[in-house]
């Protein structure tokens, strides 16, 4: 193991990206990522690879297109509004089987939002976000170290099925520093094995290869789609990554990927103390999701916590995992804000207790937003203008 | 004597070579090819010069020009 | 006697799906032909993005990717980019370049990637039915502009190697047209140009096209030929607008 470096969150994963052999980058400024592109911009150079600053998220997106079509490592980042702009080119990418990495350091959303750390881009993330039938595989790291050392996964399991992968970490995490070290030898590109679908200069005398996502003969379109799926099926088999604390004798069960599970730690912490027996799991691929191993751990406990910086977005899968067996519950931070452990413990005593402090619930709004409407009923027009 | 060959599957008779024969020698078929369309043809004998400048039009590259 | 006309290698043998008249397969021989002659076939990539050219990796008998509407010059930055000894060319129509790719071609062009863009105009858009493009014509009807383009409305029509002209990187750019087979010739001397300069390593180098499109137009081919000429080219004349002969890398070595 090596030797340990402070560094921050999001030089660490440009720095593990390069060793992992990624040999193109392109990127636009937005905040929080900018040490990203910024990092890559003299580091590509000095290792022989190619640097854009792309006109546009939708430009950087279609440079990486063209720049994974050839075979070579590449990469784009982003933050939330850019990824939003990037789905073009990422369905693109997954329409045409097409390794690459693609890195969101999400913020506040939906529109402009914040520029503080976000989690809300996990629909987004999990489930495709552009248009047609596909996924991409989504790693999320909880610390600077996961960070650096998570793009050679990536690459390796985007390569290994041919579908783009996303690294989905916050603006807390890429901003934050850390002790880093990298748990792998630096890649070689040139000892990478030929992919022999890659476009280029044919040196070998192939055939030539066809980088195309539209398929309209009849049969020829649901053919291509099928064929992916036999891959998204050996995915979500094989490919399931998680970390458990504390589950072989938990009453509660938090489920908490990211940062989200950062501060889970310290507010189990704080429940153990007054004796509460809580566990968590932490999904590290957010898809494939493990839903089977969270359906074991339900199975076990008295109520389930989801953690999160959205909604409930993350929750959609762990009830679907679930499947109504044991009552789940949601701590939720949204705005950008991040959870707190002492909250998160609170939490963990009313899911425990059938309490509300700390839970979110969209029943209860609903029934707030009807009394505040309510109010406004005499005041013609005034409706919209309270919400 | 030059000759031109009208590739008849691939002739959409579009009639672009009739304009850029400098000779008048294309015309187009009053019967239909197999693929629908009426295709052009070497109307006259002796009249082809092989410029190939109807080669140069033909979108289809259903003319070769023999010389 | 002996054939004296071939068609190229690096064309696939088969029926191209463009409409009768239409301009692109001359476009597609000329290229094809080109990549024959400088024996680049092997190392070629045409990049196609959406349009009535979508399907052109199914003609060239080369490399091929197929991309988003407008994104070819930002596609094959990447290829380029990633792969330098790679031959890119990005094959474009009006509304792709013109309108939804603007911003591609433009940057594409300002960064001076050595790449090759063909930009095929026909006042148009093809595919789609015939919708109008930012180089549809004043006056000219198209099926969302029933009563003909209106200035006060639509805004006049866009003359893109004039405004691509104006950036310091491009290094050729000029305008031909396959309304004539002396045109068409012409046309070849560009299009073999623009990829010479790619080979030479001179840089961004840009062929537009001016092509009938019968159908969308609602004319035969003939008359086709008739509008390019008595109403395309007066506003859009034929003719080089930009031609250097070094790199920008020799200009700023020679302190230029």
């Amino acid at each position: 193991m090596a030797e340990k470096v402070l560094m921050k969150g999001n030089e660490a994963l440009a720095e593990g990206a390069i060793r992992a052999g990624c040999r193109f980058f392109a990127g636009y400024p937005i905040t929080p990522q900018n040490e990203v592109p910024e990092y890559m911009s003299w580091r590509q150079e000095e290792v022989g690879g190619a640097f854009v600053q792309a006109e546009s998220e939708v430009a950087a997106v279609n440079m990486l297109y063209g720049a994974a079509a050839t075979g070579v490592r590449s990469m784009t980042s982003s933050s939330s509004p850019g990824v939003s702009l990037k789905q073009e080119g990422i369905t693109y990418l997954a329409g045409s089987d097409l390794p690459c990495l693609i890195v969101n350091v999400m913020r506040g959303g939906p529109g402009l939002g914040s520029i503080a750390g976000g989690q809300a881009d996990y629909t987004q993330a999990t489930r495709g976000g552009g248009n047609g039938d596909y996924r991409t595989i989504v790693l999320a790291p909880f610390s600077v170290e996961e960070l650096g050392n998570f793009p050679k996964k990536a690459f390796e399991l985007s390569e290994k099925y041919r579908i783009p992968a996303m690294i989905l970490a916050d603006g807390i995490l890429g901003q934050m520093m850390e002790g880093m070290s990298y748990n792998f030898e630096p890649v070689d590109p040139a000892a990478l094995c030929v992919k022999p679908w890659a476009i280029g200069p044919n040196t070998t005398g192939r055939k030539r290869n066809q980088v195309y996502s539209y398929g309209l003969a009849e049969g020829e379109l649901e053919a291509m789609v099928l064929k992916r799926a036999e891959r998204y099926a050996l995915v979500e088999r094989d490919e399931v990554i998680y970390e458990e604390r504390n589950t072989e004798d938990a009453d509660v069960l938090i489920v908490a990927y990211g940062i989200s599970a950062r501060a889970s730690i310290a507010a189990m912490e704080i429940a153990r103390a007054k004796g509460i027996k809580v566990g968590m799991i932490r999904p590290i691929t957010l898809w494939p999701f493990p839903a089977k191993r969270i359906a074991e751990l339900a199975s076990k406990v008295k109520a389930v916590l989801c953690v999160e910086m959205s909604l409930g977005q993350m929750k959609v899968d762990v009830d679907l995992a679930v499947n109504g067996k044991t009552p789940t519950y949601l701590h939720a931070k949204s705005g950008a804000f991040f959870p707190v452990a002492e909250e998160i413990a609170v939490a963990i005593e009313s899911a425990l207790n059938g309490k509300k402090e700390q839970l979110f619930n969209l029943a209860d709004l609903a029934e707030k937003a009807t009394n505040e409407r309510a109010e406004a009923k005499n005041a013609p027009c005034k409706e919209g203008a309270l919400l | 004597m030059p000759k031109i060959e009208v590739d008849e599957m691939r002739c959409k008779g579009c009639q672009l070579c009739t304009k850029a024969c400098p000779k008048q020698c294309i015309e187009m078929s009053d019967t239909f090819s197999k693929t629908g369309y009426y295709p052009a043809k070497l109307a006259k004998q002796d009249c082809c010069i092989g410029c190939a400048m109807c080669y140069q039009v033909c979108p289809d590259l259903a003319i070769t020009v023999f010389k | 006697m002996n054939a004296i006309t071939k068609r190229p290698e690096s064309l696939l043998d088969v029926t191209m799906h463009y409409c009768p008249g239409c301009g692109h397969s001359v476009a597609h021989r000329l290229i094809a032909e080109t990549m024959d002659e400088l024996k680049i076939r092997e190392r070629t990539v045409v990049v196609a993005p959406v349009g009535c050219a979508v399907f052109a990796d199914k003609y060239f008998n080369c490399d091929s990717i197929q991309g988003p509407h407008g994104r070819g010059p930002a596609i094959a930055t990447g290829i380029k980019r990633a792969k330098p000894d790679s031959i890119v060319f990005s094959y474009q129509g009006d509304g792709d370049l013109a309108s939804i790719g603007m911003a591609e071609i433009v940057h594409a062009a300002a960064r001076g990637e050595n790449i090759t863009v063909i930009f095929i105009n026909n006042a148009i858009y093809g595919m789609t039915g015939g919708q109008m493009a930012p180089t549809t014509l004043v006056g000219q009807t198209a099926t969302t502009a029933p009563k003909g383009r209106n200035p006060l409305l639509q805004g006049f029509p866009m003359n893109i190697s004039e405004m691509l002209s104006k950036l310091e990187s491009p290094r050729y750019i000029e305008r031909v047209s396959v309304d004539s087979a002396p045109n068409v010739i012409k046309a070849k001397k560009a299009i073999k140009k623009a990829f010479e300069n790619q080979v030479n390593k001179i840089g961004f180098s840009f062929v537009e096209v001016l092509s009938i499109c019968p159908t969308n137009w609602g004319v035969t081919p003939l008359k086709g030929l008739d509008f390019l000429r008595e109403k395309m080219m007066p506003q859009y004349p034929l003719g080089v607008f930009k031609d250097e002969k070094e790199s920008v890398a020799q200009k700023i070595q020679e302190g230029k």
